[in-house]
């Protein structure tokens, strides 16, 4: 017994002592019976409590340092090219001569990072006129049925496997593309119609969330002030859910600036600036997934394209931040 | 122009581009079922791929793309369960919490070719493991997890207040009410959430093509031996998955029935992918009422 249960075991035995009215229970036990050490030691809850909050802070933990370790061995490889090879780095963004086997001066993925931008930004304005148009579809103007067949159809095809639309583009579109813009058909069109399908659903979900979110009294009350329902559309719903509608969109182009094989297979994978829509290019991520096995680790060549990752790995915090500046801006 | 007519023609032009999405979506299903189903024998899903003749089926990549979903799903079930209860039940509003959801969010909207070379750098390289099943659950789980805690975690938040109340006024202790009330009545919301995210991992090549492989070794299916090298249960072998045969059959084979086989395969993962949708909501619904005494929503 400690010093401090010590003192705590005569406090409680002089209190017992000096009781005017003696205690029924205390009598029958005797005063004797008074458990310091287990009055004073953690109940079993306690100790449960401490297991599972144990337990449960375990796997935030290792998340926690899972997405540091992404960022530091991405980083670290990717940083490489430019501390131990000495490319510079501006060099890198802006020039597009792309052949890192040939030397520290043909490491320029402008022609790379032009294509990822151009594919991201055309399927998500392509995408965003027509989720908006089925995101109003389903709540402004029907209700029921038809809104819950949609939406499952929308869940499913977010859940196609995305080789599955590359193989569809491979077959489908592209072919089509060569009839009528001929050419080879693998190129930026066709890359841009396979993220169209494959952002339409996440910008739409988002979509009809910020549209569920709009106060219902808004409506009413432009209704009663005789809007037509386009007009309470267009100057009370879309205004009031701007900023979600905005944050959908950049989600639907996070999806798009990371997707790899299904672009890979439609793009033609040559790393040229491309001139126009229907000319064989390149992106980051078509890049990364066609010459990855290529190369020997440690090489100019392999650092060149941990490079390219650390890249996507940016843009893909930078729209997080996006998302968060919307968010807070609201 | 007046109002009135502005109303109709709007009106109108979102009926026609909710048409075209229609066609489109009806399109896409019907061109994969129409053109895949029709080869999706027998014979297709029990015989070996082949190489460079026609006629080769993908009973091996069948198999590993099981054999990876239950293995992903084993690693990474506990740790977002774990995650999820924390961040559901015990996290409070501080710097570091927010951190922490912050770094989930960046998890699930890394690109997963990035995910997937992160998992080639750490196992395959740096852990010495090569090209592996093992590698390739590891890098599923990574993709998976943010998903699945998030899922888990509204799972969580959607049991009432009240249920929690009622555990602490009987003096249980904070992780007793977790496990013993707010785990199983949050049940059909979290086996719904497990198989939406299986049907994400089941369909994944990305993250795969440089952990797990891009080729498939000689199996033996008789072979119950997981440390034996031909044996199928083998963790340390390179395996092909389905969705990873696609890309490969189009973009690197040889094999004349290229558009053949990846299209059936290509019906396959879709109708997975539709039983998991459906099967999740059934499932999810079946449970809820025979757990709980409320009403179906």
């Amino acid at each position: 017994m400690s010093k401090h249960e010590q003192d705590l075991q005569k406090v409680v035995d002089q209190a017992i002592a000096q009781q005017k009215v003696p205690h029924v229970k205390f009598k029958k036990i005797g005063p004797e019976s008074v458990d310091i050490a287990r009055l004073t030691s953690q109940s079993k809850e306690t100790r449960q409590e401490r297991w599972g909050k144990g337990l449960t802070s375990l796997a935030i933990v290792l998340i926690a340092i899972l997405i540091a370790a992404i960022i530091g061995f991405v980083g670290f490889h990717g940083l490489a090219t430019f501390v131990n090879d000495k490319v510079n780095i501006f060099h890198f963004l802006f020039t597009s001569s792309w052949n890192p086997s040939a030397g520290k001066n043909h490491v320029g993925a402008a022609a790379m990072i032009v294509t990822s931008f151009a594919v991201t930004l055309l399927a998500a304005l392509l995408a965003t006129p027509f989720a908006i148009s089925i995101a109003l579809f389903m709540t402004e103007y029907e209700s029921g049925k038809q809104t819950r067949l949609l939406q499952s159809v929308m869940e499913l095809l977010v859940g196609i496997p995305s080789v599955v639309y590359g193989f569809l583009g491979l077959t489908v579109i592209v072919p089509v593309i060569r009839t009528i813009f001929g050419g080879t058909g693998f190129g930026i069109l066709a890359a841009t119609l396979i993220l169209f399908v494959m952002v339409l659903p996440t910008i739409t979900s988002l979509t009809v969330d910020a549209f569920k979110a709009v106060p219902k009294d808004l409506r009413q009350s432009s209704a009663a002030l005789g809007a037509t329902r386009w007009q309470t559309i267009y100057h009370v719903v879309l205004r009031a859910a701007r900023p979600r509608i905005l944050t959908a969109i950049i989600f639907g182009m996070a999806r798009a600036f990371g997707e790899a094989l299904a672009v890979q297979m439609v793009i033609g994978n040559a790393v040229l600036m491309p001139y126009n829509l229907v000319s064989p290019a390149a992106t980051l991520t078509s890049q990364l997934t066609s010459q990855m096995g290529n190369t020997v680790m440690g090489t100019l060549p392999n650092n060149a394209l941990w490079s390219l990752a650390l890249l996507l790995l940016i843009m893909s915090l930078v729209f997080n931040f996006l998302v968060r500046l919307i968010g807070k801006k609201r | 122009m007046n109002s009135k007519k502005v109303d109709r023609i709007a009106t109108g032009v979102i009926y026609l581009l909710v048409a075209i999405v229609i066609l489109i979506l009806v399109g896409i299903l019907g061109n994969i079922l129409i053109a895949g189903v029709p080869h999706l024998s027998w014979h297709f899903l029990t015989s070996a791929s082949s190489s460079f003749e026609a006629g080769g089926g993908i009973r091996d990549q069948l198999f590993n793309s099981l054999y990876l979903l239950v293995l992903t799903l084993v690693i990474s079930l506990p740790i977002a369960l774990g995650a999820a209860i924390y961040l559901a039940e015990y996290a409070q509003d501080t710097w570091v919490t927010r951190l922490i959801r912050t770094t989930i969010e960046i998890l699930s909207s890394l690109p997963s070719i990035v995910v997937g070379l992160f998992g080639y750098l750490l196992f395959v390289v740096q852990f010495g493991l090569g090209f592996s099943i093992i590698a390739g659950a590891l890098a599923l789980t990574f993709f998976n997890l943010p998903i699945l805690t998030s899922n888990i975690e509204q799972a969580i938040n959607g049991v009432p207040q009240t249920q929690r109340e009622a555990g602490w006024a009987l003096g249980l202790s904070n992780w007793k009410t977790i496990r013993g009330i707010v785990l199983p009545a949050a049940l059909p919301g979290i086996i719904t959430g497990v198989i939406l995210s299986a049907g994400r991992v089941f369909g994944e090549a990305a993250a795969l093509i440089y952990t797990a492989g891009q080729s498939g070794s000689t199996v033996d299916y008789s072979n119950w031996n997981m440390f034996s090298p031909t044996s199928f249960l083998n963790v340390m072998r390179p395996a092909e998955t389905l969705a990873v045969h696609i890309w490969k059959v189009n973009t690197e084979g040889i094999i004349p029935d290229v558009n053949l086989v990846s299209a059936a395969t290509s019906a396959l993962l879709v109708i997975v992918v539709i039983i998991f949708n459906f099967g999740a909501r059934f499932l999810g619904n079946w449970l809820y009422k025979h757990l709980t005494a409320a009403k179906v929503k």
